[in-house]
């Protein structure tokens, strides 16, 4: 009855809702608060004032001030990953705006759902090289799922209602929303409109029954059945409906690295992840296949290799929800177009008639095959040569692994550091392993934990950073005590730049190009003094350099309210393994010599 | 190989720019680019001629369909449609050779448009073979300046 009532109501009704008469800037933060944004990360400067001053009135959205408007955007960008929900960042014209382009380039790499606004010069300064003017809506062009540049007050309420639902659907990524100055300050009665219409976009597609019957046949009669696993198992909402899959058809499942929480590593059919520092085993079970199922993928390069060599002799099917990934990179037997969730959710019930039972262990159905790929997991185990004081960077992941039971939130900047948190913390749901992917923007980590942290306060967030990555966003300590964000940061500082070092080992005979962060005039002296920055920003930070010290300093860590800082002292000639070189293949996958030469 | 494709698009800010840039950054080679507005003022067309394989066309039509201001993408791949480029040209002819000019003019139902003591501007329009002929006829007297709408499209529809 009262169902009824309420769906009367709603047809008496079912115009837009008319505002009081308010100034743009007004409209603006009215209109993101009916999209139910509740944080931004806001930067202020001459053509974005307004939006600052309205924003001082809502009662709703809470305004956080990075030191950095590219801590800002990352920021917001941690918030996106770490929810499913648009993370919203917003800076000034001209440098302001520059300085975001690093982040938008990175959610739209990785698929990350992001309002970033921008204020512009006055309308009637636009074209005329006026005091911080960029063409921010051109230049920002390549790396948008979408982007407005605000001409009439009242489009404001339509914009960003679009904006929020072009980042959040579909294949989620970046909108941009440049607002001049002008706008900002004219007065209108907005219209808040209740749906919206976009003639070119379109719903997320479903599989075609035919397509999916197809699969289940391709499944029957398949021996050497892989899952290769990415990042659209987490934007679709899909890993319950992937783990049901995985466990009726018993096969085993590889993520990529966007992938990784979207299959719990815990599980036996998991092989964690695969590609250039995957592990040897989920590399092989992928190339080795005989049906390779590739689900929310795009067969990036640091995935495959040299990409004509990659599951070369197995029937790939490839099931995504961006028609132009399907025979993009690789061209596969059996495209499907649609929604990742749909599909899997599909596949279960195919799977279910056809009497397929859900199996969390004994895994019978290819028997062989999974017995080959235990082998390969006895054989080649993701391990590292521990030392006696010394701090290996593997050892502190796995330490903290088990002292966080693997419930953390892990954000990383890039480079070997980035791969050990990948490696050696073992991820156990969706949205748990927050990393510039793609993009692989250096300085992510840190302002990305922020972001996280706001977004999930009752729950450890972790930046993993190198020292060189830290640096890149170090300001952002200041946001951090200010509005009391307690993300903590780990910094495995080996005074270089890891990863470049280590392919100058690899490829260029150690010669180092400016891979060196520290003092060169005072080698043994540890630079910079990141317990002296820290103490600066009002933030607790200890350094470790003994292992004995490790797992108390950890604790402290992980004890604290507030923002803390380890700066972790590990040799810097450690190099990150399994590796396989770039354009090669997983036989030419370089091991810990340890494990002997690779044998297949 | 070359391909014609019609897009309809919103007539909206950026639009061209959106179009043109996804050509450039993903590295394919547009040919001729045509855009104006339909009979609905909220939405363009655009021709396009793209040069490059099937491979190529496929990426071109999906990265397009990915553009959230691409309302429609005609791929006229099978010949189920009628192509025209307007094309117009001085042509240097003075008393001597004006009539020869003019004469091939009439065979291939061009316009002259303006006529000057040593020179004839002239309006051609039609399919890429008769205008590719009759440009190469006009090359013999010395085409001075040139310029071409670029095709445009439309299905042919029952």
């Amino acid at each position: 009855m009262k169902t009824t009532t309420t769906s009367k109501t709603a047809k008496l009704h079912p115009g837009p809702e008319r505002g009081e008469t308010m100034n743009g800037a007004e409209i603006l933060v009215a209109s993101l608060e009916r999209e139910g944004v509740e944080v931004i990360f806001a930067y202020p400067g001459g053509a974005s004032m307004p939006i600052h001053q309205a924003l001082t009135r809502s009662k709703i959205i809470r305004t956080i001030l990075p030191r950095h408007e590219q801590g800002g955007v990352f920021a917001a960008g941690g918030y996106g990953r770490a929810t499913g929900k648009a993370g919203v960042c917003m800076a000034t014209s001209g440098p302001g705006a520059t300085n975001l382009v690093t982040g938008i380039a990175d959610a739209y790499m990785d698929s990350i759902p992001l309002v970033a606004i921008t204020g512009q010069v006055p309308q009637e300064m636009i074209g005329r090289g006026a005091f911080q003017e960029t063409d921010f809506f051109g230049m920002t062009l390549p790396v948008v799922k979408h982007s407005y540049l605000v001409m009439d007050i009242h489009e404001i309420p339509r914009v960003v209602k679009e904006a929020f639902h072009i980042a959040q659907t579909g294949r989620p990524g970046p909108v941009v929303i440049d607002v001049p100055k002008n706008i900002q300050n004219q007065t209108a009665q907005p219209i808040f409109p209740p749906d919206l219409t976009l003639r070119g976009y379109d719903l997320p597609p479903h599989a075609d029954p035919v397509a999916l019957n197809e699969v289940i046949g391709l499944i029957k009669s398949a021996h050497r059945p892989m899952i290769y696993a990415g990042g659209g198992i987490i934007s679709s909402h899909a890993a319950g409906e992937l783990l049901e899959f995985a466990e009726r058809t018993q096969i085993p499942v590889a993520t990529t690295l966007m992938g990784i929480g979207g299959f719990p590593e815990d599980h036996p059919l998991s092989l964690k992840w695969l590609g250039m520092h995957g592990t040897v085993y989920a590399n092989c079970a992928v190339n080795e296949s005989d049906l390779l199922l590739a689900l929310g993928v795009r067969f990036d390069d640091r995935v495959t290799g040299k990409v004509e060599k990659f599951a070369e002799h197995g029937t790939i099917v490839h099931i995504d929800i961006d028609f132009s990934e399907l025979n993009k990179n690789k061209v596969v037997r059996l495209p499907i177009h649609s929604d990742i969730k749909y599909a899997l959710t599909e596949l279960n019930r195919l799977l279910s008639e056809g009497g397929y039972e859900r199996h969390s262990s004994k895994f019978t159905l290819h028997g062989k095959w999974f017995n080959q790929v235990q082998q390969w997991k006895e054989r080649y185990p993701l391990d590292f040569q521990d030392t006696e004081d010394l701090i290996q960077p593997q050892y502190v992941v796995r330490l903290l692994n088990d002292m966080t039971k693997g419930d953390a939130i892990i954000t990383t900047g890039v480079g070997q550091h980035q791969m050990w948190a990948g490696q050696y913390y073992q991820f156990k749901e969706p949205r748990q392993f927050l990393t510039s992917a793609g993009l692989g923007a250096m300085g992510f980590g840190f302002p990305a934990a922020l972001g996280a942290k706001v977004a999930h306060p009752d729950r450890q967030v972790i930046d993993i950073d190198g020292d060189g990555s830290f640096l890149m966003n170090v300001q952002e300590l200041a946001c951090a005590h200010i509005e009391g964000i307690g993300a903590k940061v780990i910094i495995l500082n080996n005074q270089h730049l890891g990863m470049v070092v280590q392919w100058e080992d690899r490829f260029y005979n150690s010669n180092r190009g400016h891979t060196f962060l520290g003092d060169p005039r005072d080698r043994a002296r540890i630079y910079p003094d990141y317990v002296q920055l820290c103490t600066g920003f009002g933030v607790p930070c200890e350094r470790v350099v003994h292992k004995k010290d490790l797992r108390a300093a950890l604790q402290r860590m992980l004890d604290s309210d507030e923002c803390y800082v380890l700066d972790i002292m590990v040799p810097y000639t450690e190099h990150v393994l399994p590796m396989i070189p770039a354009g090669k293949t997983y036989r030419d996958i370089i091991i810990d010599e340890r494990h002997g030469k690779f044998e297949g | 190989m070359r391909h014609t494709i019609s897009i309809l698009v919103e007539n909206r800010f950026g639009v061209l720019t959106r179009v043109a840039g996804m050509f450039s950054g993903r590295g394919f080679n547009i040919d001729s680019l045509n855009v104006a507005p339909t009979n609905d003022p909220s939405t363009s067309r655009m021709t396009i001629v793209v040069r490059g394989d099937d491979t190529v066309l496929e990426q071109v039509t999906k990265q397009l369909h990915k553009l959230i201001d691409v309302i429609e993408i005609q791929d006229f791949r099978d010949g189920g449609y009628v192509d025209r480029e307007l094309v117009m040209l001085r042509v240097n002819a003075d008393s001597e050779n004006r009539s020869e000019v003019m004469q091939i003019c009439d065979i291939f139902r061009a316009k002259i448009v303006d006529v000057q003591p040593k020179r004839l501007a002239i309006e051609i329009t039609g399919n890429e073979s008769k205008i590719s002929k009759f440009l190469r006829l006009m090359e013999n007297f010395g085409i001075s300046d040139l310029t071409r709408t670029g095709r445009v499209a439309m299905a042919r529809v029952e």
